[in-house]
């Protein structure tokens, strides 16, 4: 059965993930989105895995949560607070969540895993790192060449040339 | 533990079925990112579950790399947002009309 704390942060986690989608301000909204990477990051730290925790709170909540802010800030102000859906649409989108909440929670409850519980400890997160170094070493190559490209990719592509043509008449 | 695996489950798949409300309904695009990053949490947080129940260490080696990932999609997606945001002078995804045939 799960405890206080486990109630406590998936009452955050969920609720904030609501918050970051319905509410009226975007700003607000990247903020409620923090909540959410902050629940999550409580979450690992109840399974025993402090090294993923850690990754977490420092990648997304420490520099995602904030690129998204200072992108929001870049948008015109009545854009911010605009909110255009349709009635219709929202309510599909509802009974589509609910169902398929209900359909994945009936087949999960209903699966083997409703009884599995384990006393064995947890990973040791030296073991990751002795992974990460060894079987995973390809990966972690490329993983490193795909996020300098992805970086880059977006800097060219947010950068203004218009501006820089301007300068050099000068 | 006191906590059993069902219960984190059940927590990624709220996350999921709110993330999927989200991509399905809002129409500004910063918002359907916020929706993408509650679903890859949701991912992550199965991942690491389910490797603290077998036990094993893959799990979260598997996450460590999704979150890496999702990080440069996030990049690429925010700085298409604001090349949009230039050409259309909006974020509705609705407007983005070049590329629809």
């Amino acid at each position: 059965m799960a405890d206080a704390v486990f109630l406590a942060l998936s009452v955050i986690t969920i609720g904030s993930a609501i918050a970051a989608l319905e509410l009226r301000s975007l700003i607000y909204g990247s903020i409620a989105l923090m909540g959410t990477l902050g629940g999550i990051a409580g979450f690992f730290l109840l399974l025993d895995s402090p090294f993923v925790a850690m990754f977490q709170l420092a990648v997304y909540v420490g520099s995602i949560a904030v690129l998204i802010l200072f992108t929001v800030m870049l948008v015109k102000r009545e854009l911010i607070f605009k909110k255009v859906e349709d009635k219709r649409r929202k309510f599909v989108g509802i009974a589509l969540m609910l169902v398929l909440m209900v359909a994945l929670g009936s087949v999960i409850m209903d699966s083997g895993i409703k009884t599995i519980t384990t006393d064995e400890p947890a990973v040791d997160f030296r073991n990751i790192g002795a992974d990460f170094l060894t079987y995973y070493w390809p990966a972690l190559i490329l993983m490193a060449l795909i996020l300098t490209g992805s970086v880059t990719g977006a800097l060219i592509l947010a950068r203004r040339e218009d501006v820089e043509n301007e300068q050099r008449t000068d | 533990m006191s906590n059993e695996l069902i219960d984190f489950v059940l927590v990624s798949v709220a996350l999921l079925g709110i993330g999927i409300y989200g991509l399905s309904v809002k129409r500004n695009a910063i918002r359907m990112l916020f929706a993408i990053e509650i679903i890859i949490n949701a991912a992550n947080l199965n991942l690491v579950a389910f490797g603290r129940f077998l036990p094993h260490s893959g799990g979260q080696t598997l996450a460590l790399f999704s979150i890496a990932i999702a990080a440069a999609e996030v990049a690429v997606g925010l700085s298409l947002i604001i090349v949009a945001y230039r050409m259309y002078q909006n974020i509705d995804i609705a407007d983005f009309r070049s590329l629809k045939g």
